[in-house]
């Protein structure tokens, strides 16, 4: 699939922003005033920030609030109700927090199980896919999940929870990098079954129905920066998990370090994130006798 | 709603005969061309005079090659467009409810005024039956020519999709499959119609109707091979044939 940009950016900062949120919700850490304003300036700059990002691949952005309309049956539509709503009732409990120095803790916890809701909604979007089988598994709301808990806890400074939830997070990541190699060919789909010639014999693409690529095989057949797939597995991994988890638990602990966590673990949540979209193979590759 | 109806009054759609099929893409210019003017905005076409042209189709045909070891390899010509799956899986995801797929006659269409061009409903396409415009911002998509079909004011001859109508080998066949009397349920039924990656779940109304087996010649015997194939022998010819052939072997 193709790596859009603005989609890698919605999934990463939107998962982080939301991830902060539930933290925050639970009351971890138990802050009030001007540092509740800090941190949930942070939560809302990345959860609206990643939101106006994944507006920018639109054909037709203006038509973007239709998109709230089709919650039965849609995981796009239903992710973009919950965002909002997690935005609004975590706007009610950060007020409470910030200016009344009032701790409304049941507000807290419904903001914080919509905002991890809205993150499960984000990752079903790609879950959903049967033509993409790499993303087609339950590990893919899993990771999605330990990307907002693990970035949420460096960005809320819940060090012994980061430590943890990034080493699971890493282990969950390898998993999904290995078992994702086999998706496609345990899927079965071939161009035998695709064209529905298997029972003739072997199959393969004589003539492209054109002569240069058109918008299927630009955005579903991404085959570039594939060969540096191996590298950026590990640098990622490196980034993300290992890094920050070294800081933590090897350096001394101070807003720079801290810091310099946050920076490293997103770095290498962009490297996964671009992974994830730019090695997903989607069947209609199939047809044009490719992958 | 973009819930996808329990079922569908009729099952509208195509049976591609792939023995028939040869390769001569003018469904592709056809389709094109009455969908650019018709339905929606129009399909556009960027860099079209340019080294790297490409544009919106709603039909394309692929051409595929199928070897068994035994036997030469034969061609097979695959025109593809929107099969109007009855578990179509690109009107769930729409966020929008621009698609939406017809309780009366099971056509999948766009609602080009809903769409806010996200493209999600292309990703769930597992055939490649959507294409974003990208002049227009909206999902494109076959429409089995529903301005055409219902269409009192064109001859009744022209009421069926333009590829079926263009079509000038008789590849392309329009039908209700819910109707088993019908040409196409008929068709299917005779010529063992298949769906397309049915392991997909997506149910496709659409058929495509399997070559023929071609006749084997990968022996010498079965079939007369031009004669400057054939082995040099004279050994059976008699009277002047004889003659003429001991004469010029003396030469």
């Amino acid at each position: 699939m193709h790596p859009a940009p603005s989609v890698i950016i919605f999934t990463a900062l939107s998962g982080l922003g939301f991830g902060l949120m539930g933290w925050l919700g639970v009351g971890l850490p138990a802050v009030s005033g001007w540092s509740a304003f800090a941190l949930f300036f942070v939560a809302y700059g990345l959860a609206v920030g990643g939101l106006v990002a994944s507006t920018f691949h639109l054909g037709n952005p203006k038509r973007a609030i239709k998109a709230f309309s089709q919650w039965r049956s849609s995981w796009l539509s239903r992710e973009g109700i919950l965002a909002i709503v997690s935005l609004l009732v975590m706007a009610v409990y950060a007020i409470g927090l910030i200016f009344l120095n009032q701790r409304w803790q049941i507000v807290g916890w419904a903001g914080a199980v919509l905002s991890l809701g809205t993150v499960f909604t984000t990752s079903m979007i790609y879950a959903q896919m049967k033509t993409v089988p790499r993303w087609n598994t339950p590990l893919t709301p899993a990771l999605f999940f330990l990307y907002a808990l693990a970035g949420g806890a460096l960005l809320a400074g819940q060090t012994s929870a980061a430590v943890l939830l990034l080493i699971v997070l890493s282990i969950v990541q390898v998993v999904a990098w290995t078992l994702g190699e086999e998706s496609f060919s345990r899927a079965g789909h071939t161009i035998e079954t695709a064209t529905g010639l298997g029972n003739l014999g072997r199959v393969r693409l004589l003539e492209s129905p054109h002569s240069s690529p058109n918008y299927l095989l630009k955005e579903m057949v991404y085959v570039v920066g594939r060969k540096h797939v191996d590298k950026l597995r590990v640098i990622a991994i490196f980034l993300m998990g290992l890094v920050p988890v070294a800081i933590i638990v090897l350096l001394p602990n101070n807003q720079f370090m801290a810091a310099a966590a946050v920076i490293s673990h997103i770095i290498g949540l962009f490297a996964s994130r671009w992974l994830f979209f730019a090695q997903a193979e989607h069947v209609v590759g199939l047809y044009y006798g490719k992958r | 709603m973009t819930s996808l109806p329990k079922s569908t009054d009729k099952k509208l759609g195509l049976a591609i005969d792939l023995d028939t099929c040869v390769g001569c893409h003018a469904c592709v210019i056809s389709c094109k061309e009455w969908n650019t003017s018709n339905y929606g905005s129009p399909l556009s076409d960027m860099d079209a005079y340019g080294a790297q042209p490409s544009g919106t189709f709603l039909n394309r045909v692929h051409t595929y090659e199928v070897k068994t070891l035994e036997r030469a390899a034969q061609v097979v010509h695959f025109p593809k467009s929107c099969l109007h799956c009855e578990d179509a899986p690109c009107v769930t995801v729409c966020p929008t409810g621009a698609s939406y797929k017809r309780s009366e006659d099971g056509i999948v269409l766009v609602n080009e005024d809903d769409c806010m061009g996200c493209g999600l409903c292309a990703w769930a396409c597992p055939y490649g039956a959507r294409e974003m415009d990208v002049a227009e911002g909206v999902m494109k998509k076959c429409t089995l020519c529903v301005d055409r079909i219902y269409n009192d004011n064109i001859p009744e001859e022209d009421r069926v999709p333009s590829c079926v109508r263009t079509c000038p080998a008789g590849a392309r066949h329009f039908g209700d499959f819910a109707d088993p009397e019908s040409n196409v349920s008929i068709l299917s039924a005779e010529r063992g119609g298949f769906a397309l990656m049915a392991e997909q779940g997506t149910n496709p109304v659409n058929r495509y109707l399997p070559p023929r087996s071609k006749a084997d010649i990968s022996g010498n015997d079965q079939i007369e091979l031009p004669a400057p194939a054939l082995e040099a022998e004279t050994g059976g010819a008699k009277g002047f044939l004889s003659w003429l052939d001991k004469a010029l072997e003396k030469i």
